[in-house]
């Protein structure tokens, strides 16, 4: 699963990520940033690259496998 | 040396509780096991969901570009932690050092967080509030709920409050084609939080685009069919509106009420902590072991002359949330202030909205580079001669530096040119922000409280 965040208010809309993984960032007008929150399976490696070329690291991607459903205990871990 | 003992046995076997399981407790969550917290970490959230980002309710979820439960966040690290969700917490002994649930569960901790947020104001009167087709916008229900909605085609909506969420669901509505009214008390969209010079840019922007936005009215009433559907709302200047979804966004009230009678200074207008994010009791002597952070907390900020800030912001959260749990697993002398300087973004039709510091105490506004004409421009704020905050329509690059002026105190007006300076910035003008006695829609940045630095005002000899 792929989670990804932006911290918009770092971002300054240069675009590098939508140019990158374009199914899953897109520009939204002259400099607002639209993305998908969880992108597809097959678009991570896209998301990776996007994550490292951001000139402002304003993308956070998951460095977590761990999930919680409801009215477990604790995490599968 | 006692104290260090104590500490390394609370970061080694130690009980911590976060109560609110979003934004802010997830980040702090994080943050409290990157500082080295080996001991039992407990997550309480009522919402029946992991951790979720909410900005994208009111922006991707309603285009349809994402759902809403596709917002759960992304994590930095692993948590090991127990968790609760689904389950309220309602109640704090705060002697016992235990946190009361729904369920009757009762966690003992040695350190609490509490991050329990905010919830949407809803429609005052109950059984029009219940009507089919109202809707608030708050929480992932609140987005699917509202989304599936909109998808169906409503004929159409009506938004009442013109604040960054009712501004953003508008602005949703028209780029889906969909017929949109907007009422709000205020000469102005985003009034309370920019002030009527740039809230007359966003009235434009919402006409050009076709809103029918009706501004200085209150809506009196909404009325539904025999099934129970509203079918109109009325206005305080006698029209009414034919309407199939009403979305009511009036801003949002404070999640404390579990904490009442528990003797914490938890209140209607939040949890009020020192800038270390240490809650205060109600007899205003801070505690020791309970932290707050995020939009339910109130805090004096050093840059604002320690004014007690309340910021319904993304970003305050997670920097609040940091800061708190840092200072959860620390010496007194290692401690560090909240000092995150405000900041903001709304994206609305086709337009980016940034800002830093604090807008609404500005008393004045210089547009100091762009035009307002265009919808590209740089506002500065000024507040007793100095730049007390900065906005942005499309010139988010811009933003770094007024915010360097703002941590510095700059002079207002900023005593240099600025690339891009146009007639219109030559002088400031007043920001023309609402009296503050009386309600508006939402402003997300509220201030509160002691002010030394007003106070001071009063002592320094006048200039003659
Ligand atoms: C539609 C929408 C759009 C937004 N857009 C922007 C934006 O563009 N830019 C921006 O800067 N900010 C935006 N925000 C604000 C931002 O989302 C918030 O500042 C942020 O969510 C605050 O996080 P928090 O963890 O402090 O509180 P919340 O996210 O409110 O979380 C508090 C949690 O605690 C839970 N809780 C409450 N009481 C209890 C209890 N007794 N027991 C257990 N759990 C409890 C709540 O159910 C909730 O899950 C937006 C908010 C919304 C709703
Ligand atoms: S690359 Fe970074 S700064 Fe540029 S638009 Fe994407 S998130 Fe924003």
């Amino acid at each position: 699963m792929v989670r990804v965040v932006v911290d918009l208010n770092r971002c300054q809309g240069y675009a590098q990520c939508a140019f990158l993984a374009p199914d899953v960032f897109e520009m939204h007008g002259e400099e607002a940033l639209l993305y998908k929150p969880r992108p597809d399976e097959a678009h991570r490696d896209d998301v990776v690259r996007a994550v490292a070329a951001c000139p402002v690291q304003a993308i956070l991607m998951d460095r977590s496998d761990e999930t919680v459903t409801v009215g477990e205990a604790s995490d599968a871990r | 040396m006692p104290a260090d003992g104590h500490l390394e046995r609370l970061k080694r076997e130690g009980r911590i509780v976060v109560v609110g399981a979003s934004l802010a407790g997830l980040r702090a969550a994080e943050t409290l096991r990157e500082e080295g917290f080996a001991g039992t970490l407990t997550m309480v959230g009522d919402e029946p969901y992991e951790p979720y980002d909410r900005p994208p309710l009111s922006k991707g979820v309603l285009l349809s570009r994402t759902t809403a439960d596709h917002t759960a966040l992304p994590r930095r690290r692993n948590l090991d932690a127990d968790w609760r969700l689904g389950i309220a917490a309602t109640g704090l002994d705060m002697a016992a050092k235990r946190v009361r649930l729904a369920d009757g569960e009762e966690i003992e901790y040695d350190r609490l967080l509490i991050a329990t947020g905010v919830r949407a104001r809803p429609w005052p009167h109950e059984r029009e509030a219940e009507l089919d087709g109202v809707f608030v916008l708050r929480t992932r229900d609140d987005a699917t709920a509202l989304q599936k909605r909109l998808a169906d085609g409503p004929r159409r909506v009506f938004v009442i409050g013109a604040g960054f969420t009712g501004s953003e669901i508008a602005s949703a509505c028209r780029e889906r084609e969909i017929s949109v009214t907007v009422a709000e008390r205020g000469a102005a969209p985003l009034v309370g939080a920019l002030g009527g010079v740039v809230g007359e840019v966003a009235a434009q922007l919402q006409r050009e685009n076709g809103v029918d936005l009706r501004t200085g009215v209150m809506v009196t009433g909404l009325e539904g069919d025999s099934a129970g559907r509203v079918r109109s709302a009325h206005l305080s200047d006698g029209s009414s509106v034919e309407t199939d979804v009403v979305v009511v966004s009036l801003g949002a009230t404070r999640n404390t009420e579990w904490l009442a009678g528990s003797g914490l200074g938890a209140g209607p207008r939040g949890i009020a902590c020192d800038a270390g994010c240490r809650a205060f009791d109600i007899r205003g002597i801070v505690t020791d072991d309970i932290f707050v952070a995020g939009d339910v907390a109130r805090s004096p900020h050093p840059l604002f002359g320690y004014q007690f800030l309340s910021l319904e912001h993304w970003g305050n959260a997670v920097s609040q949330a940091e800061t708190a749990a840092h200072n959860m697993l620390c010496e007194s002398v290692d401690r560090r202030p909240h000092m995150w300087v405000p900041a903001f973004w709304s994206s609305q039709f086709g337009v980016n909205i940034k800002s830093v510091g604090v807008p609404s105490m500005g008393t004045e506004i210089l547009i100091s580079q762009g035009s307002l004409a265009e919808r590209r421009f740089v506002g500065v704020y000024g507040y007793q001669d100095r730049v007390i905050g900065a906005v942005t329509f499309d010139q988010a690059r811009w933003l770094p530096f007024y915010e360097h002026l703002i941590e510095t105190t700059a002079p207002f007006p900023p005593p240099f040119p600025t690339v891009d300076r146009r007639p219109e910035g030559a002088r400031p003008v007043p920001a023309d922000f609402p009296d503050p006695s009386v309600p508006t829609h939402g402003p997300t940045v509220t201030l509160s409280g002691y002010s030394p630095a007003d106070r001071r005002m009063t002592f320094t000899p006048g200039r003659h």
